[in-house]
């Protein structure tokens, strides 16, 4: 492994009865922004309180730079929990101070460093104020300051997206990608697909406890079956059911959504389309990383 | 970004002086505790100069004589003087003035009809030793007339009569200062309550605050859960020390300054002893309350999980009036030696000089065990159950781990 990587290794947790996670892995490596996506109840805010040591294992490891993270390891990571917290009674500036200190920052490096952020992050006018006493879009710029504020070596986020509007997801994907470009690994979770796609280096997918797929969002789309879209407008209803290899995904209005097995001809598809008239759109339209999501979801309710 | 080094190690004396920093910075700044201190130390200015006034008008008996029985006012006030009762005299015109004056409290007791066949008028009852010293006098009269009648001279066989007297031997010499010693003790018990019960509630109120805003597991991510709670107990312990060393201290320059107080070593003693308790009862209590606070998720909560704890201390502070007027008797010793009443019961038998080394020593090795177990105790539950947010945690799970 290189150096600077966080390693989850075969991780599981059950509370009671419930298998929260089952013999999870994946690393984040260093310059590495890492989705961690998965419906509700899958395990992801687990795994990272895991990761934090805010809850313990039954089984498995995790490690940092090829060592088990400790405690001492721990105080290097900026953390923001699903559940946002803050003191609601301290002012932004005292508490961003005394949450580097905790980390182990010397006080005037502590200071240095909270200010920087508040400024980085819009809340010069606020750093006076109690937190409790900001909006909420503003308690979360906060919040990702508490998680930056002591140069965490590692930044595990839980939804840090949620409740933002545009302007402060733009910030946010800013820091995220240029905390990544400094070489610390980032991991997220989001149920914000098209956003974890476009930031996004690699994606891992848990479902029930378990990761059903990790890897880069352009190997993961492209592995999966795609689609065409044509436009044939004189094309009767069900022209394109019999071609081998073709499923039909929808069928509306002259324009059809065709699904290719990964051996099927396109070129025939075009031939049967331009048999029925003229074709005005034939696009290949790659899986979307939402659509490999639900397969992958829906894959997990079959079975 | 900088590369991380080992500097960034947080040791564990580091963590609890920041978590105490903390507390010490939020609770001191704040309006609440200066005001609070005010309006504590205004409550012992006022129960000082209650106190003074008690101790001058209390025993003061005023009697008022009126018609014959003005006579009597040179044997009352000489009887009185040799009961060492304070009892003044003053003549009243006639009878139904005095009657209003005793109606309004005035007077205490109103004396009328003729020396051998007195009339005493007093709105409730009669102080039984008033009523014997007017008996006496008029006994006295009747005595008196008597001698005479048989040819003898009064003066000569009173003479002969009072010169008898009982010999006294004391074991013990008494003690002046017992009154003082007693204001000094109840005052030590009351201050001992309040701010073990005010800091003891803090500590569970923070964790629940920490909880409720679940500020608890950023801190929890970095700052191992004992040295978070021995941090908060610490910082919140040392307000309290700081709060009752203000109030200890200009309680005591006040008394003294104005009199109320002549036993300023007695009460610099106990002054001293106070705050050494208040530091063993804080830390047995603080570790319960914090364990009992993390078992809820809200402040709504709190007071359930609290009343038990509450409780027992507010039946150590009741005990103490007992206590404190009887600090010899076997029911005081014995309280006194049990761990979770003896930081508010035995500064006050200290205070009354009725507490002996051997004793307090015993009482001193007691509480501090306690301590020790229950600080194990209140760490294991609040570790299991800090991070468990929601509905109400079940002690029996919570110690279970």
């Amino acid at each position: 492994m290189p150096q600077r990587t966080l390693e989850i290794d075969s991780v599981s947790k059950r509370f009671g009865d419930v298998v929260a996670l089952d013999s999870v892995s994946f690393d984040v490596r260093p310059g590495e922004l890492f989705g961690f996506v998965g419906s509700n109840g899958a395990g992801k805010t687990t795994a990272m309180r895991i990761v934090l040591g805010v809850v313990s294992a039954d089984a498995g490891e995790v490690r940092f730079d090829g060592r088990p993270v400790t405690h001492e390891i721990r105080t290097r990571i900026g953390y923001m929990p699903e559940e946002r917290g803050l003191y609601p009674k301290m002012k932004v500036l005292d508490q961003l101070v005394y949450l580097a200190q905790l980390h182990g920052m010397p006080p005037n490096e502590a200071h240095r460093n909270a200010e920087t952020w508040i400024g980085r992050l819009g809340l010069t006018d606020r750093r006076a104020d109690e937190v409790q006493k900001l909006s909420l879009g503003n308690q979360q710029r906060v919040q990702l300051a508490a998680a930056l504020v002591h140069d965490p070596a590692v930044l595990v986020l839980d939804e840090p997206f949620s409740g933002l509007d545009p302007i402060a997801v733009d910030v946010m994907s800013d820091v995220l990608r240029e905390q990544a470009a400094s070489g610390v690994p980032v991991i997220f979770s989001s149920h914000q697909l098209e956003l974890v796609e476009r930031l996004c280096d690699r994606v891992g997918i848990i479902r029930s406890g378990r990761i059903v797929a990790c890897d880069s969002v352009a190997e993961l789309t492209s592995s999966a079956a795609s689609q065409l879209v044509v436009s044939a407008p004189a094309a009767p209803p069900g022209w394109a059911a019999a071609l081998p290899g073709v499923r039909v995904v929808s069928e509306s209005g002259g324009s059809t959504v065709l699904e290719l097995a990964p051996d099927a001809d396109d070129q025939s598809v075009l031939a049967a389309a331009l048999a029925t008239g003229p074709v005005h759109e034939f696009t290949r339209r790659k899986a979307s990383l939402s659509e490999l999501f639900r397969t992958a979801v829906a894959e997990g309710a079959i079975r | 970004m900088t590369q991380p080094t080992d500097r960034r190690s947080v040791t564990p004396l580091t963590a609890v002086r920041l978590v105490a920093l903390r507390e010490l910075n939020t609770r001191l700044r704040t309006r609440g505790f200066v005001a609070g201190t005010l309006l504590i130390l205004a409550v012992l200015v006022g129960y000082l100069a209650l106190q003074a006034s008690l101790f001058s008008d209390a025993d003061r008996t005023t009697v008022g004589l009126t018609g014959q029985a003005a006579a009597i006012a040179e044997p009352l006030e000489q009887g009185a003087r040799q009961l060492d009762e304070d009892i003044r005299t003053q003549r009243v015109p006639d009878v139904e003035a005095g009657r209003e004056q005793v109606r309004a409290g005035e007077l205490d007791v109103l004396v009328s009809g003729s020396p051998a066949n007195l009339r005493a008028l007093v709105k409730t009852e009669l102080d039984p030793q008033v009523r014997a010293l007017l008996s006496g006098i008029s006994q006295q009269e009747v005595l008196d007339a008597k001698l005479i009648e048989a040819g003898l001279d009064p003066a000569e066989v009173m003479s002969e009569v009072n010169s008898v007297r009982v010999q006294v031997s004391t074991l013990e010499t008494p003690d002046p200062e017992r009154g003082q010693r007693l204001v000094v003790a109840l005052v030590m018990l009351g201050l001992l309550y309040m701010s073990i019960t005010t800091y003891g509630s803090l500590v569970a109120q923070g964790i629940v605050e920490e909880k409720a805003s679940r500020v608890v597991e950023i801190l929890l991510s970095t700052v191992r859960p004992w040295h978070l709670l021995l941090g908060k107990v610490i910082g919140l312990g040392l307000v309290g020390l700081v709060q009752l060393a203000v109030l200890g201290v200009s309680g005591l320059v006040m008394a003294t300054s104005t009199g109320v107080l002549t036993i300023s070593g007695v009460a610099t003693q106990t002054l001293l002893w106070g705050l050494l308790w208040y530091l063993l009862g804080f830390f047995l209590y603080a570790t319960v309350f914090a364990g009992a606070g993390s078992l809820v998720s809200r402040q709504e909560d709190m007071q359930a999980v609290l009343t038990p704890v509450t409780i027992v201390l507010l039946v150590g502070f009741l005990a103490g009036f007992a206590v404190i007027q009887e600090p010899e008797g076997t029911a005081a010793v014995v309280l006194s030696m049990i761990p979770f009443l003896a930081p508010i019961l035995m500064p006050g038998r200290i205070a009354a000089g009725a507490a002996g080394w051997l004793e307090i020593a015993l009482s001193l090795a007691l509480t501090v065990a306690a301590i020790a177990v229950l600080t194990w105790l209140g760490a294991r539950v609040y570790r299991a159950a800090v991070l468990r947010t929601g509905s109400r945690i079940r002690l029996r799970d919570a110690l279970r781990g």
